[in-house]
C-alpha cells in the first residue's frame, strides 16, 4: 500500500475537521441578517449531522470485514443498525424531543423527578460510551497499521489525542455542520470508489462466486500469518511454504495438506495457487478473542442473529451521542422528519459496505487468514484497480475512514464528558469539562492498547446490548407508561443493562470459550431486554406508591404537540 | 493473556466505582469507636437518629414521608408501636398491634380539637395483645393542629408521656420548617412573575417619535416601523409562561434592533454569531433584549463614531453560552457591583440586575450574569444557561425551520 497519498489524505480530513468545526458558525454583518443567523437547523442538515456522527468505524470498515469473513448472515448487522431509527421514530422522537432532555440523564429526571435513577442513567451514559468508543479507537490503530505499518496503537492514540484537544478546545462549536460534513465526506469515500470498483468488476467478467463456500483464490498469493493459527480443511490442499505447519520446517517447499486441522505457527508464509480454496482459520494460542464471537454464532446461528437484531433495533436509541443531536430539531414534529431523513441517508449509505465484502470474497480472500479483515474496505482499491487510481481511491477511502472514527469519537466524547462533569466532577465549568474530556477518553484508549482485536462490528454490538437493556426500558416505558416508578427505573436499568454489562465484561475476558454459556454472554440481548422490561414493570407495580407526583403532566408533554400545549396552558 | 487482563479491569472498574458510591453513601458516622463515655455514646445515638428522622418530615406530613420518619421516631422513643396521624385518618403505623388504627382514630378527636395530649388504655379481645396504652401527642403548626404522634406501649409510663410530647415538638418544628419551605417557593415564583422584565417606557416614547418623523417623509417605512413596534410589543406582552425560547428572543431582538436602527442609523453596527444547535434552549422571558438594551445605550454614550455590538450564541456541551459585546464607554467595576446588588439604580441598570436576579432565581446562583467592563473598555455580558434544567419549559411556540 503506497502511504504517499493516504497520509496526506487522513491528515486532510482531520485538518478539515477542525477547521469546519471552528468556523463553520453562520455570520451575519448586518442587522438584516437576523432571520438567516436565527434560522433553526432544518431535517436534513440535522439528518444528514446525526448520520454522520452515527456511522463509526464499525459501519464503515468492520461489516465488509464481516461479511467478507462470514458470508452474507452478516448483513443483519447493516440491517440493524438502519432499523434501529424506526423504532426510535416510532416510540420516542418527538416525545423525547418534548420533553426538553438534552441528555439520558436528563430525560431521567425529567421524567422521574429523581436525582438516583439520574445519576444511574448517567453512569450507563459513560459504560455505554466506554464501550463505543473503544473499537473506535481499535478501529484507527488497524486503519494505520495497514496504511503505513505504525505500530497497531498509533492510529487510536492519534484519533484520542485529536479528538480530545479539539473537544476540550471548545473547538467543536459548530458540531452539526461538522458531522453533517462528515457524513457526505463518508458516503463519497465509500460511494466513488465503489462505482470504480464495480466497473473494474464488470470488466473483469463479473464472476459471481462470491458467496461460492468456501471462497477461493482467483490468482496466486501469499499470505504471512501474524498470528499461530489453526487452519481448517474439508478436503486436501496444496500449499507452498516457508516456515513453520505441524510442528515442521518448510522452506520453500510444496507441501500437501490433508484434510483435517492443521496448526501455523506465527511468521510462517503461506503460497496459495490459483483455484484453491480457502481454508477456514481458527486462532489457536493467545490470539484470544478476535473469533470468540464468531464461534458462539457458529454454534447457535439463529440465537445469535436474533441476539443481533434485537440489540440492534433496541440499542440505537440509547446511545448518548444520537439522543444529544435531537435537541438541536426544533420541535418533535421536526424530529420525527429528522428520524425519516436518517433514515434514508442512512439505509443508502449501508448499500456500500456489503458491496466492499462481497468484492473482498472474490479479491482478497485471504484476508480472512490474517486478523486484518476489518481492512479489506482501505485495500481493495489497491488490489483491484491498482496503480495511481488505485493509490488515489485508495487515500479516499483512508481519508473516509478516518472521518468515521473522528466524527464518531469525538461525538461521544463530548456526551460522556458532559455527563461527567455535570453529575460526577465536583462543580461545573469551563476546567471541569476539560478534565472532563480527558477521562472520558482516557478508560477506552488504555483498553484499546491493551485488549487485542475484538472485530470493530462485534465490539459495538456489544455496546449496542447494553444500551438496549438499559435505555431502552426507560425510554419505552418511561414515554408510554404512567405507572413507572424511580425504585423500578434503577431496579430495571440494574438487572438488564448491568446484567448486559457483566455478560459484556467477561466476553471481553475471554471466558468461558465455547458452549451455551459462552453464547448467551456472547450475545446477550435476548435475555437482558426482556429482563431489563420486566424487572422495570414489576418492581414499578410493586412500588405504586412512589409514581411521580406530576407524571400526569409530564406525559401530557411529551405527547401533546407543542403548539396544542402552549394553547393548553395559555 | 492480555485480553484476560483487559477484561478484567474492564469488568472491575464499574465495580470499583459502585463500590465506591456505596462507601460513600453508608459513611455515616455509625459510630465513634472507642471514643467517649457511655453517655456521650448515648446522647451521640439519639442525637444521630433524630437527625436522620428529619429531613423526610421536611417535605410535610404525608403518607410517604410519615412511614418514613415513623422508623426513626419509633427507635427514638424505644417503643413498640408509633403511629403518625393526620387530622382524619392514620398515615404510617410502625411496630406490631397496627390493629388499633381504627380505634386510635376513634379516639383521637378529643386531642385534635383541643391540641392537648393525653394517655389512654385501649381495649382489645386478643388476649396478649402487646400494646395496652397509647400516649397522643398533637403536632402543632402555628397553633393549629395537623395531625398527631401517638407511641403505643403495654403499660402506662409517665416518662412516656413526656417523651412523646417532647418528640412531637420536635416533629412540630420540622412541620413547621417544611411550612416555610413551601412559602419560599410561593415567594421566589411571586418574585419571578414580578421580575418579568417590562420593556422600558423610554424606549416606546423613543420609537414613536422615530416613527412620527417617517410618517411625512417616508411614510412605507413608517408603516414598516409600526408593524415591528407592534410585533415586540406584542412578544414583550405576551401573558403565558414564563420561559421562552432562544430562537423566538432573537427574532424579537430582530424587531427591536429594527426601531433602534431606525432611531441611530448607521451609527450602530451589529454582528451576530449563532451556533443554530442552541437556538432550542428555553431561557427565562426577555432575557436577551435588556443586554442589547444595555449594550445600545452604553456603546452610544458620550461617543460620536459607530457603536459595535457582537452577538454571539455557543454550544458548551450541556449549556449555551450568550455573549453580548459592545465596544463603548464601559463602566467602572465598582458601580457596576453596586448596582448588580441593587444598592445604586441609575436609569437603565435595573434591566441589567433584574435579568441577573431572574438567572439566578431560575438556574441557580452560579448562572448569574458575568460581566467584563473597564470604563472606556466596552462591555462584555456572559450569560450561561443550561440547555436543561428540570421545570424549565417554553411555553412559546417554537418556530419553524
Amino acid at each position: 500500500m503506497n502511504s504517499a497519498y493516504t497520509v496526506p489524505a487522513v491528515a486532510l480530513v482531520v485538518v478539515a475537521t477542525v477547521f469546519v468545526g471552528a468556523f463553520g458558525l453562520r455570520i451575519s454583518r448586518t442587522t438584516s441578517d437576523f432571520y438567516v443567523a436565527s434560522r433553526t437547523v432544518g431535517p436534513r442538515l440535522n439528518a444528514a449531522a446525526i448520520s454522520g456522527e452515527y456511522l463509526s468505524a464499525a459501519s464503515f470498515l468492520g461489516i465488509a470485514g464481516l461479511v467478507l469473513v462470514q458470508g452474507p448472515d452478516m448483513l443483519w448487522y447493516p440491517v440493524g443498525y438502519t432499523a434501529g431509527y424506526l423504532v426510535l421514530l416510532l416510540f420516542v422522537a418527538a416525545p423525547l424531543r418534548r420533553s426538553g432532555a438534552y441528555t439520558l440523564p436528563d430525560f431521567a429526571e425529567a421524567r422521574l423527578a429523581s436525582q438516583g435513577v439520574r445519576r444511574l442513567a448517567g453512569a450507563f451514559v459513560v459504560g455505554v460510551g466506554w464501550l463505543y468508543l473503544l473499537p473506535q479507537l481499535q478501529g484507527a490503530g488497524l486503519t494505520l497499521a495497514v496504511l503505513t505499518d505504525a505500530p497497531d496503537a498509533l492510529g487510536g492514540v492519534i484519533v484520542a489525542v485529536v479528538v480530545v484537544a479539539t473537544v476540550a478546545a471548545g473547538g467543536m462549536r459548530s458540531i452539526t455542520f461538522v458531522q453533517a460534513f462528515q457524513y457526505w465526506l463518508k458516503l463519497t469515500a465509500l460511494l466513488v470508489p465503489a462505482l470504480f470498483l464495480v466497473l473494474a468488476w464488470q470488466h473483469d467478467g463479473a464472476p459471481r462466486r462470491a458467496f461460492d463456500e468456501p471462497a477461493a483464490f482467483r490468482e496466486q498469493r501469499t499470505v504471512r500469518v501474524a498470528d499461530t493459527l489453526d487452519l481448517r480443511l474439508q478436503r486436501p490442499l496444496t500449499v507452498t511454504v516457508t516456515g513453520t505447519v505441524d510442528g515442521r520446517v518448510h522452506q520453500e517447499k510444496q507441501v500437501r495438506l490433508s484434510a483435517g486441522t492443521h496448526r501455523v505457527e506465527h511468521g510462517t508464509r503461506l503460497t496459495f495457487a490459483p483455484g484453491a480454496h480457502v481454508p477456514e482459520a481458527t486462532r489457536g494460542g493467545n490470539g484470544g478473542m478476535s473469533t470468540s464471537l464468531a464461534s458462539g454464532r457458529e454454534e447457535r446461528p439463529l440465537y445469535a442473529t436474533y441476539g443481533l437484531i434485537l440489540a440492534t433495533f433496541l440499542g440505537t436509541m440509547g446511545l448518548p451521542h444520537v439522543v444529544v443531536r435531537f435537541y438541536t430539531s426544533p420541535h418533535g414534529v421536526a424530529a420525527r422528519r429528522t428520524t425519516v431523513a436518517v433514515l434514508g441517508m442512512i439505509g443508502g449509505f449501508y448499500l456500500l459496505p456489503p458491496v466492499y465484502g462481497a468484492l473482498g470474497r472474490l479479491y482478497a480472500p485471504e484476508l480472512t487468514l490474517t486478523r486484518s479483515a476489518d481492512a479489506a474496505v482501505l485495500l481493495l482499491p489497491d488490489r483491484v484497480i491498482g496503480g495511481l487510481g488505485g493509490d488515489l481511491l485508495g487515500a479516499l477511502v483512508a481519508g473516509g475512514a478516518f472521518a468515521a472514527f473522528l466524527s464518531t469519537a469525538s461525538g461521544l466524547t463530548m456526551a460522556v464528558a458532559g455527563v461527567l462533569t455535570q453529575d460526577v466532577l465536583p462543580s461545573r465549568g469551563v476546567r471541569h469539562f476539560r478534565l472532563g474530556t480527558v477521562l472520558s477518553m482516557a478508560p477506552p484508549l488504555a483498553a484499546s492498547v491493551l485488549v487485542g482485536g475484538l472485530p470493530v462490528a462485534d465490539a459495538v454490538g456489544l455496546a449496542f446490548a447494553v444500551s438496549a437493556s438499559s435505555f431502552c426500558p426507560l425510554l419505552v416505558l418511561g414515554i408510554w407508561w404512567r405507572r413507572l416508578t424511580p425504585p423500578g427505573a434503577a431496579a430495571g436499568m440494574l438487572a438488564g443493562g448491568g446484567g448486559a454489562f457483566v455478560a459484556v465484561a467477561v466476553t471481553m475476558a475471554g471466558f468461558p470459550g465455547t458452549g451455551p454459556l459462552h453464547a448467551l454472554l456472547a450475545w446477550p440481548a435476548l435475555w437482558s431486554v426482556p429482563l431489563g422490561f420486566l424487572t422495570m414493570m414489576l418492581v414499578s407495580l410493586a412500588t405504586p406508591g412512589r409514581v411521580p407526583a406530576g407524571t400526569a403532566g409530564v406525559l401530557a408533554r411529551f405527547h401533546l404537540p407543542e403548539q396544542l400545549h402552549a394553547e393548553v396552558k395559555a | 493473556m492480555s485480553g484476560f487482563l483487559a477484561g478484567f479491569f474492564a469488568a472491575a472498574l464499574p465495580l470499583l466505582a459502585a463500590g465506591y458510591w456505596l462507601g460513600r453513601r453508608t459513611a455515616r458516622p455509625q459510630s465513634l469507636g472507642d471514643l467517649g463515655t457511655p453517655v456521650e455514646h448515648a446522647t451521640f445515638q439519639t442525637l444521630h437518629t433524630a437527625s436522620l428522622a428529619a429531613p423526610p418530615l421536611r417535605a410535610g406530613l404525608t403518607e410517604e414521608t410519615a412511614r418514613k420518619s415513623a422508623r426513626r421516631l419509633r427507635s427514638l422513643l424505644g417503643t413498640d408501636a408509633l403511629c403518625l396521624t393526620d387530622d382524619t385518618r392514620v398515615l404510617a403505623w410502625d411496630g406490631v398491634g397496627a390493629h388499633h388504627r381504627g380505634e386510635i382514630m376513634e379516639r383521637l378527636t378529643g386531642p385534635l380539637e383541643t391540641g392537648r395530649g393525653e394517655a389512654f388504655r385501649l381495649t382489645c379481645q386478643i388476649p396478649d395483645c402487646p400494646v395496652r396504652w397509647a400516649v397522643v401527642a398533637p403536632l402543632t403548626v402555628d397553633d393549629r393542629v395537623h395531625g398527631a404522634l401517638v407511641a403505643c406501649a403495654p403499660r402506662e409510663s409517665a416518662v412516656l408521656v413526656r417523651a412523646a410530647a417532647e418528640v412531637a415538638r420536635f416533629v412540630s418544628v420540622q412541620l413547621e420548617l417544611a411550612d416555610l419551605d413551601r412559602s419560599r417557593t410561593r415567594l421566589i415564583e411571586a418574585e419571578i412573575k414580578a421580575l418579568r422584565a417590562q420593556i422600558s417606557p423610554h424606549f416606546i416614547f423613543n420609537s414613536l417619535a422615530v416613527i412620527a418623523s417617517f410618517v411625512r417623509t417616508d411614510p412605507e417605512r413608517a408603516r414598516e416601523l409600526l408593524l415591528e413596534f407592534a410585533d415586540f410589543t406584542r412578544y414583550s406582552f405576551r401573558r403565558h409562561g414564563d420561559f421562552t425560547t432562544l430562537a423566538d428572543e432573537l427574532h424579537a431582538m430582530e424587531h427591536y434592533l429594527a426601531l433602534v436602527r431606525a432611531r441611530f442609523g448607521d451609527r450602530l453596527a451589529v454582528t451576530l454569531q449563532i451556533a443554530p444547535e442552541v437556538l432550542p434552549v428555553t431561557l427565562p422571558f426577555l432575557c436577551l433584549q435588556p443586554l442589547v438594551e444595555n449594550a445600545v445605550k452604553h456603546g452610544l454614550e458620550g461617543k460620536t463614531g459607530t457603536c459595535r455590538i457582537r452577538i454571539t450564541a455557543q454550544d458548551a456541551g450541556a449549556e449555551a453560552l450568550v455573549v453580548v459585546e459592545d465596544d463603548g464607554a464601559g463602566m467602572d467595576p465598582d458601580l457596576l457591583r453596586r448596582i448588580l446588588a441593587g444598592e445604586h439604580s441609575p436609569s437603565g441598570g435595573i434591566g441589567l440586575s433584574n435579568v441577573d436576579d431572574r438567572l439566578r432565581q431560575v438556574y441557580g446562583d452560579d448562572h448569574g450574569l458575568v460581566i467584563e467592563t473597564a470604563p472606556g473598555a466596552g462591555m462584555k455580558i456572559t450569560a450561561r444557561l443550561p440547555k436543561y434544567q428540570p421545570g424549565v419549559h417554553s411555553a412559546a411556540r417554537l418556530t419553524g425551520e
